[in-house]
């Protein structure tokens, strides 16, 4: 201690001390900056090149997402407020909508490309379980809109298993052959349905065998009974 | 005494003139304080042991800089910046301890 308080008291001075100093004074300075730096937040500028070009990626996807969407809206504006035929616009951005929520609700038939899988049980094992498992993977890989048998899939769909080789689907017995109407991406779907250890090797444990077909255009045409469509005019239906 | 007055006007200019640092400077800057603060805690432990030498203390304050931002950019053009980074700090760090410990000891004789 007693050294500390003579070296404030009777500083020597040498030129490598002067020296010493400077050096000091150059730490002080970088050690106050770069806490001040760190502490605005501006850890893009020192973020590595790989991070950057990542977040940069990013950033650019986002941006393409939006200006897309924007598009799109601002076409959609466009009709609504400044076209000649405004209510006609309207009603069939509104009819469009309805048939949006429609086939998302199962209250319309749909049709599109997508994919047959037809599964037969001949040993009565499957469950419940196992075709709920095959809807899920459909609906993983983008399944759109789903019929098993004459059942139209929808949110609220259930499975029950009653006794064996016979299951519930929404309260209608439904037994093998199950044959799921898909629409989606029909590679797409069936890459998902055919991975290792994915559904066929699951059906194949259960002693049941998967017949897929992938098909340009698929027809789904139960439907939930719920409230009517309502009937608007120049609807196509 | 005057080394530090040194540092502390530096953290007193540090406070006031609000630089930026250049983009190549950043990575580099961080490592190289610590490298320096390291030469600081070895300077002043020599100090209280009577072996304070100040041509001693320029030259490992400078080379401390210098190989740590050296290290850290040879990290970066071999793609394990972040662990050699991470490798500089944690020797510096652990160098640091070991002469504040011997500091504290010459200090509080504990």
């Amino acid at each position: 201690m007693n050294k500390v308080i003579r070296a404030v008291l009777h500083p020597r001075v040498s030129r490598s001390k002067i020296l010493a100093a400077i050096l000091c004074a150059g730490l002080g300075f970088a050690l106050v900056v770069q806490v001040r730096v760190h502490a605005r937040g501006e850890n893009l500028e020192s973020a590595r090149p790989s991070d950057l070009v990542l977040i940069l990626d990013n950033v650019t996807e986002e941006s393409h997402r939006l200006t897309d969407e924007l598009r799109e809206l601002e076409a959609t504006r466009q009709r609504l407020t400044f076209g000649s035929d405004r209510s006609r616009a309207a009603l069939e951005e509104t009819t469009k909508l309805a048939r949006t929520l429609g086939i998302l609700a199962g209250t319309v038939p749909a049709q599109g490309p997508g994919v047959e899988l037809s599964i037969t049980d001949p040993g009565a094992r499957l469950t419940a379980n196992d075709l709920l498992n095959t809807l899920q993977e459909l609906r993983d890989a983008g399944a759109e809109v789903v019929q098993i048998n004459d059942v139209r899939v929808v949110a609220s769909t259930h499975f029950l298993d009653e006794e064996p080789g016979r299951i519930r689907i929404d309260d209608r017995p439904a037994s093998s052959p199950y044959i799921f109407t898909a629409i989606g991406d029909p590679a797409t779907l069936a890459s998902a349905l055919q991975i290792p250890g994915g559904v066929f090797s699951n059906l194949r444990d259960a002693g049941a065998s998967g017949d897929l077909e992938q098909r340009r255009l698929v027809r789904i045409d139960a439907v939930v009974p719920g409230p009517a469509a309502p009937r608007l005019p120049g609807s196509p239906q | 005494m005057i080394v530090l007055l040194g540092l502390l006007l530096g953290v007193i200019a540090g406070l006031f003139v609000q630089p930026t640092i250049p983009l190549w400077m950043q990575p580099y800057l961080p490592i190289a304080v610590v490298a320096a603060l390291d030469a600081v805690f070895g300077g002043l432990r020599a100090w209280f042991e009577g072996i304070f030498n100040d041509r001693v203390f320029v030259v490992s304050f400078i080379s401390n800089a210098l190989i740590a931002a050296l290290i850290v950019f040879l990290g970066d053009q071999l793609g394990v910046g972040g662990a050699l980074s991470t490798g500089v700090v944690v020797v510096f760090g652990i160098r640091i301890f070991a002469n504040v410990a011997a500091i504290r000891r010459h200090l509080f004789k504990a």
